[in-house]
């Protein structure tokens, strides 16, 4: 059985500063987002209870992706998709599901594709359901328990009011929620060993894709601003002693008329 | 004419989005219609014309019974491309998240999702979202003919409902059988909170080391006729609270008139969830942290200080 991982780097949120509204994203590391890593933890669960899966991770990022591919080959990965191309930066959604469709194929063979219920940076869940779409298959989004039993999914999904118990036939795609695992945290020998597994990096020309069909040539939602929200907050710290403080608080909640109804 | 399409599966917000979508039709010079879909959607339709949806498609096709994405996208694909439909706007819960994608590729559109406000703007609509979790706002368009945006619940308020009528159209929807079927459904444990709908919110963080502490925590908010949430932390490692009680980037987004925030140092994935507040007040016992650059009235102090002795001022209110 093939199963794929799909995983995007991004810049580790902790890092991020604000200068006059804008993010400073200059010296921020690539990471790995946390669903991302959800989703070959995932795979490689699979890998360990079923016999005879081999999992391949598509990775979408930058050059910076060599060393950090390691990691799910790592975590389990036995092979790697390296979409690094600079045609591919920058893509939307949209682009990004149409090129992983494309490397999705030409892998040759996939049963069941895992992706993070959303990308740990924007969350727009767009990529997972556009590419069922592209390969016309099956989705199961929000998963949170998953088995995999002779060509058959069943899974778990966390919705709002309930939790939903849904079964299909593989070929199908999932996307899991954070509680579904805990991610391993891969040994030093892992990673090391990493290093020796195949990966092939794939352009817009392997993938049979057109440079104007591809990343920033391709958007099709376009970005006006993107700043920090203004903050209009009255910044007032109480001072006092405790009741003092306190007493300060209730008048002011009382009187922005929040409190006593 | 162009026309604004709405849907959602929670009929609630679905109305939220008819009552702003007929502003945005009159500035765009569009009409509003509404999908209806699923078993006894016919009866809704006087709901959605009351708020103003000029029509509505019907369809309580056997495939629509259970919701499908993969059904539901393809069934508002056939709605779509049969009218003049040029935005589509759904509701955000996690069902309409995960179809905004499968029919903006059926429909070969462009998507924004998690809209939390939204405008005209040159003849389109623009939409700001939360990005890089939470950190900056992004405003885009979707620039290709069709557009998806996906709008988060309670972004619009219901507007006034009159007694009207309107085109209700039948649709002949052609579906097969769901692929994904669901076996078993099971309700969630008991928290019916509705946080979203809270009017004074307390919020507990990391810096509550004890559940023990949680009884003071409590009795505040029942003397406030408060809510309880919290931050990531006490829900998913400590298990404290139900994932209902989640509030920021992965859990709700409140807008209550009172939020208290106890020992939370104000991470941006939380602090999201809660930027709507009319007034925000900080307890936390260190003064440099992050919340208090958002902060109306903030108490630099332990909270096992702070939170009894307000609980007994309040007390000595009533």
């Amino acid at each position: 059985m093939d199963v794929i991982v799909c995983m995007k780097q991004i810049p580790d949120l902790q890092q991020i500063r604000i200068k006059e509204r804008k993010p400073i994203l200059d010296n921020v590391p690539l990471v790995w987002g946390d669903l991302d890593k959800n989703a070959m933890e995932e795979a490689s669960k699979i890998k360990e209870a079923v016999e005879d899966v081999k999992v391949t991770v598509v990775a979408l990022g930058s050059d910076k992706l060599q060393q950090g591919i390691l990691e799910p080959l790592a975590m389990g990965a036995d092979e790697a998709v390296l979409l690094t191309d600079p045609a591919f930066a920058g893509s939307d959604s949209m682009g990004t599901a149409k090129v992983l469709a494309k490397a999705i194929e030409k892998t040759g063979s996939y049963d069941l594709i895992i992706l993070g219920e959303g990308s740990t940076d924007n969350y727009s869940g767009v990529v997972a359901s556009a590419l069922a779409e592209l390969l016309n298959l099956p989705e199961i989004t929000y998963v949170r328990e998953l088995e995999v039993e002779n060509g058959k999914i069943k899974a778990v999904r966390n919705m709002e009011e309930s939790f939903e118990v849904m079964e299909a036939d593989l070929p199908a795609l999932v996307t899991v929620a954070q509680e579904i695992n805990e991610p391993r945290l891969p040994k030093f020998m892992a990673i090391r060993k990493a290093g020796a597994k195949p990966r092939h990096e794939w352009g817009p020309d392997d993938l049979g894709l057109a440079a104007d069909e591809v990343g920033q040539n391709a958007l099709n939602v376009e970005t006006l601003s993107n700043l920090a929200p203004e903050q209009d907050r009255k910044n007032i710290i109480l001072k006092g002693d405790l009741a003092e403080r306190i007493d300060a608080l209730v008048d002011a909640l009382t009187k922005e008329g929040v409190l006593g109804r | 004419m162009s026309e604004i399409l709405i849907y959602s599966d929670n009929d609630g917000t679905a109305l939220e989005l008819v009552s702003a979508g007929k502003e945005f039709a009159k500035e765009l010079g569009a009409t509003v219609s509404a999908a209806l879909l699923g078993d006894g959607a016919a009866g809704k339709a006087n709901d959605y014309f009351s708020y103003g949806a000029d029509k509505v498609y019907v369809s309580e096709h056997p495939a629509l019974g259970d919701f499908y994405v993969g059904a539901y996208a393809e069934g508002l694909r056939q709605i779509a491309e049969s009218g003049d439909v040029e935005f589509l706007l759904i509701g955000s819960t996690k069902r309409g998240k995960e179809l905004a994608g499968r029919v903006a590729q059926k429909l070969s559109a462009g998507a924004i999702t998690d809209a939390n406000a939204m405008r005209v703007r040159d003849g389109n609509l623009e939409a700001d979202r939360y990005s890089y979790g939470g950190n900056t706002v992004a405003s885009q368009v979707v620039t290709t003919p069709k557009k998806v945006i996906s709008v988060m619940p309670k972004t619009f308020e219901l507007g006034p409902s009159e007694a009207k009528q309107g085109d209700v159209v039948n649709v002949d929807l052609d579906l097969e059988d769901p692929p994904v079927k669901v076996v078993e459904r099971r309700d969630k444990a008991g928290d019916e909170v509705n946080l979203e709908e809270a009017e004074i919110l307390v919020c507990v963080g990391r810096g509550v080391q004890a559940q023990e502490d949680l009884a003071m925590i409590e009795e505040l908010a029942a003397l406030l006729g408060a809510e309880i949430g919290c931050t990531k932390t006490p829900a998913s490692d400590w298990e404290w609270f139900s994932e209902e009680r989640m509030v920021g980037l992965s859990g709700k987004k409140c807008k209550p008139s009172l939020y208290i925030s106890v020992g939370i140092s104000g991470q941006i994935q939380h602090t999201v969830g809660i930027v709507d507040s009319k007034i925000i007040v900080t307890i936390n016992k260190d003064e440099n942290a992050p919340i208090f650059n958002l902060t109306d009235y903030g108490i630099v102090g332990d909270y096992a200080d702070v939170v009894p002795e307000l609980s007994e001022k309040l007390k000595s209110l009533r």
